[in-house]
């Protein structure tokens, strides 16, 4: 692999005969006019989502009739991966107070706040501690705390500007209220966001923001935030165990209808356990690796939706499902790096989007949604799409402006990650542009929950991706580390008083799956599928095929 | 699920019907599969027919999960490298190390000090490094761990920071350490410290904060909550947007909402 191959090192060339001039407008403070809520609309049908068959009305479940990803249908219409009946309530292998399902961001601020409050945590997680989406975030997390030019107004106007003004008011006003609380508290747990000599917090733009207030750590602004919430939780081992290839398959009712606790299965030792608790808290995160409408991702191995599955089973509404984010800038071009992202910070720090001819067709700060149509339209209708070697299409990144506008190395300096990256296929994105396309990025929505994260059933929490309502129909850049934080720290307080004062002891209970079993076929449905997924399947049929003897359980072996 | 091809599927790789992709023989801890050229490590194992658990999180080169050393017949020398991140080549012997055991120390941030005597404490291990550079060359992320364990050792906590800003805590470094040092929790801690004390206090955080406690946006928000949806559209309309290049002291035109 060695830098761009020869057709597009003569489409480069377009691109730096129109840079010179762009880099004066830009300097000029001169932008690429932003479309009118109208025009985004009309833009918009471009958008995966307004596509034909994108969606499907589900036929069970508190939600029937609700249309949304079939790739999400198929999984609630499924069954349990394991026969209810199979399952010794009486045998418990752990009890706590809190029980925290998904070692992510939302997961690890909820088991801090949940301790800190005198309770006992358990975290189990499909993976290892931290494999998940928080980790790899890396522009930034948005938060008013320039009170000058910023407030908590500003912030709730784009939020929900961004998410088509149909977003849950108190949940987005729980959002913006307890965003810089949030900060201070990461950067009390010495976060090591990007600053200035006298402390000032280093912000810029995002999509759809009117101030910058995107805080962040280099390009890598989730990571940081997650060791950081992992290291603290480590040294409060003593009150908070973790539970690695731990995967939540159902949850547990009891009989008073309160969830206690859930079924696992070790990933490892393929055995399934069940751990009791006064209080759940669901904290799964996303669906990217589900691979919606065959589109590639951004995501981690682990993001299958499991959350959405075992909530809708116990009763808790879906909502917000009926949108998905794609983020305009995944890599397309070389194709080992395919589906990464490529943070909107690189726009936010003046980086246009171009097409084939090296010119401007949309400005490189919309928000996602009409982003990202923009650039599929380009490549579809306007036929204007860089080839890629491969066979597909993209559009250029021109990240080497940054240099130009900000000073010689900021593109190394600010974007560490991606640079070393590039390196590696023997291309400097500071002097050459980066090929891109949309990529499956973020849920949008999720279970239902108030601004206290309760859900429909006492006892049961939840916190971050998984949920729906404080986005509306569409997510901006910042905002979900930033919900992760507020609702992960909400959800261990919840859960952490419901453990103390409310929770009620009676007999565990596996009947609400039962029932959902009995749903399905009175629906008619007949299927084989079973869910939740707990990992893609990236297997070589070709393998499989010789897999003479070996037996599958959906995607896992 | 149907068995779809995926985007991100390694067989993706074997290209379309018809067409001649070149294969490549890797020894996966020592067995020989051919896999298609243009993969990397990690969906070579999947080509090659595993299933991953383990060394498998991120699929982005920033979890740590999956690193991998391998080396070449003819070579002396041991390489590194991220396997979702690094391209087979042909005969390459490699392994997975995606797990190693280390010891970490247990803390509370708030009653320790950004300094050389609170790392010794902690980790007295720091000073046995004999600064022999194994670590550097066993990281798949070019940090210069041996730089920065010798910044440790000085109880430069910036340096430390600095340095190891971009570490994965993959353990590679740990695994290969003649003394037996975890050096990637060392940084961790080192980075926190730094984080906590070292840099200076972000004043306007901790201003904003005092008026969200004293209720100063309670009225305002609650204002827009109760705002019908055209309002509310024209509102967001009218915004005034920060210029992009605008510097700390740009302030807008209306400050009733702030
Ligand atoms: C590449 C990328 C870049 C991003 N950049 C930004 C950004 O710049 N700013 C921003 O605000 N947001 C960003 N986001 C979004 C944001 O990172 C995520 O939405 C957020 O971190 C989700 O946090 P979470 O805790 O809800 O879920 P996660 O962090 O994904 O954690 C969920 C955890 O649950 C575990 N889990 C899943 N299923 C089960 C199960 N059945 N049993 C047990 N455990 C389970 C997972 O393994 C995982 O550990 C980005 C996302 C990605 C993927
Ligand atoms: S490998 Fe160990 S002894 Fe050698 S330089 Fe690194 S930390 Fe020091
Ligand atoms: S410093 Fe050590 S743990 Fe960190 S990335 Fe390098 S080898 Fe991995
Ligand atoms: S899988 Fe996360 S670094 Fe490779």
């Amino acid at each position: 692999m060695s830098g761009y191959p020869p057709e597009l090192k003569r489409l480069l060339k377009k691109v730096e005969e129109t840079r010179p001039a762009r880099v004066e407008r830009k300097k000029r403070g001169e932008e690429f006019p932003v479309l009118s809520l109208q025009e985004r609309e009309e833009r918009l049908k471009f958008h995966p989502d307004y596509k034909g068959e994108s969606r499907r009305e589900i036929r069970v479940g508190p939600n029937k009739g609700y249309a949304i990803s079939p790739e999400i249908v198929d999984l609630l219409e499924a069954k349990s991966r394991v026969d209810p009946d199979q399952i010794d309530l009486s045998e418990i292998e752990y009890e706590t107070d809190v029980l925290i399902i998904g070692g992510g961001g939302a997961g690890t601020a909820a088991a801090l706040l949940a301790q800190e409050q005198g309770t006992k945590v358990i975290i189990a997680t499909k993976l290892r501690h931290g494999d998940a989406n928080t980790m790899m975030a890396e522009g930034g997390i948005q938060a008013a705390t320039k009170g000058d030019k910023d407030s908590p107004y500003y912030h709730y106007l784009d939020v929900m500007g961004g998410g088509h003004f149909k977003n849950t008011p108190e949940l987005v006003r729980t959002l913006v209220i307890e965003a810089p609380k949030v900060i201070a508290w990461l950067e009390s747990m010495g976060m090591m966001y990007g600053k200035t000599e006298d402390g000032t917090m280093r912000t810029l733009h995002g999509g759809g923001t009117c101030r910058q207030r995107m805080h962040y750590a280099a390009d890598i602004t989730g990571a940081e935030i997650m060791r950081t919430l992992r290291d603290e939780a480590r040294s409060r081992i003593e009150d908070i165990k973790v539970l690695e290839f731990s995967a939540a398959v159902e949850l547990i009712l009891n009989e008073h209808g309160h969830c206690a606790g859930a079924v696992f299965y070790n990933m490892e030792t393929e055995e399934y356990f069940n751990v009791k608790a006064k209080a759940v808290i669901l904290a799964t995160g996303g669906s990217g690796r589900l691979h919606i409408q065959g589109f590639m991702t951004t995501n981690h191995y682990g993001a299958t939706g499991d959350g959405l599955i075992l909530g809708y089973r116990a009763g808790v509404k879906l909502s917000f499902l009926h949108t998905v984010q794609y983020h305009p800038t995944g890599v397309v071009f070389p194709e080992q790096a395919e589906g990464l992202l490529i943070t909107e910070k690189f726009r936010g720090a003046g980086a246009n989007v171009l097409n084939v001819d090296g010119e401007q067709f949309v400005n490189e700060r919309e928000p996602r949604d009409v982003e990202s149509a923009s650039v599929i339209r380009e490549c579809t209708d306007v036929g204007k799409g860089v080839p890629t070697p491969t066979g597909k299409l993209g559009v250029w990144l021109d990240s080497p402006m940054i240099d130009m506008l900000r000073g010689e190395g900021t593109v190394q300096k600010e974007f560490p990650g991606k640079h070393i990256l590039f390196r590696r296929y023997e291309i400097d994105i500071s002097k050459e542009p980066m090929l891109i396309y949309p990529t499956l990025h973020y849920q949008n929505g999720g279970l239902e929950f108030n601004p206290e994260g309760e859900t429909v059933i006492p006892g049961l929490i939840v916190a971050g991706e998984v949920t729906g309502g404080v986005h509306g129909e569409n997510r901006l850049m910042g905002n979900s580390l930033l919900d992760v934080c507020v609702f992960g720290r909400i959800a261990g307080r919840t859960a952490a008083a419901y453990a103390k004062e409310r929770a009620k002891e009676g007999r565990l209970s596996l009947e609400h799956v039962k029932k959902y079993h009995g749903e399905l076929e009175e629906a008619g449905i007949v299927t084989d599928r079973v869910a939740p997924m707990l990992l893609p399947d990236y297997g070589n049929p070709e393998v499989r095929e010789r897999q003479l003897t070996a037996h599958y359980v959906g995607t896992i072996r | 699920m149907g068995r779809k091809k995926r985007e991100d599927s390694p067989s993706k790789g074997e290209g379309k019907p018809g067409e001649e992709v070149p294969k490549v023989p890797i020894f996966i801890m020592g067995k020989m599969y051919e896999v298609p050229a243009s993969l990397t490590i990690q969906k070579a194992f999947e080509y090659a027919g595993y299933q991953l658990i383990r060394g498998c999180g991120c699929r982005g080169g920033i979890c740590g999960a999956c690193g991998t050393v391998y080396r070449f017949p003819d070579s002396q020398k041991i390489e590194v490298g991220l396997a979702c991140q690094t391209v087979v080549q042909p005969n390459m012997y490699l392994t997975m190390i995606p797990f190693f055991p280390a010891n970490r120390a247990i803390y509370d941030l708030e009653k320790i000090r950004p300094d050389l005597e609170s790392l010794m404490k902690l980790y007295p291990d720091v000073m046995r490094c004999v600064q022999c550079n194994t670590c550097t060359k066993a990281c798949p992320m070019d940090i210069e761990v041996m730089d920065y364990m010798a910044a440790a050792m000085r109880g430069d906590l910036v340096k430390v920071a600095e340095l190891s800003f971009d570490c994965v805590m993959c353990g590679l470094c740990a695994s290969r350490c003649p003394v037996e040092i975890a050096q990637y929790h060392i940084a961790i801690l080192a980075r926190r410290l730094y984080g906590k004390y070292i840099l200076p206090k972000s004043e306007h955080t901790d201003a904003m904060v005092k008026r969200i406690e004293e209720g100063t946006y309670e009225s305002k928000v609650e204002g827009l909550m109760k705002t019908d949806e055209d309002q509310l559209k024209k509102l967001y309309n009218e915004r005034e947007i920060e210029p992009e290049r605008a510097g700390e002291d740009w302030t807008p035109k209306d400050s009733q909402y702030l």
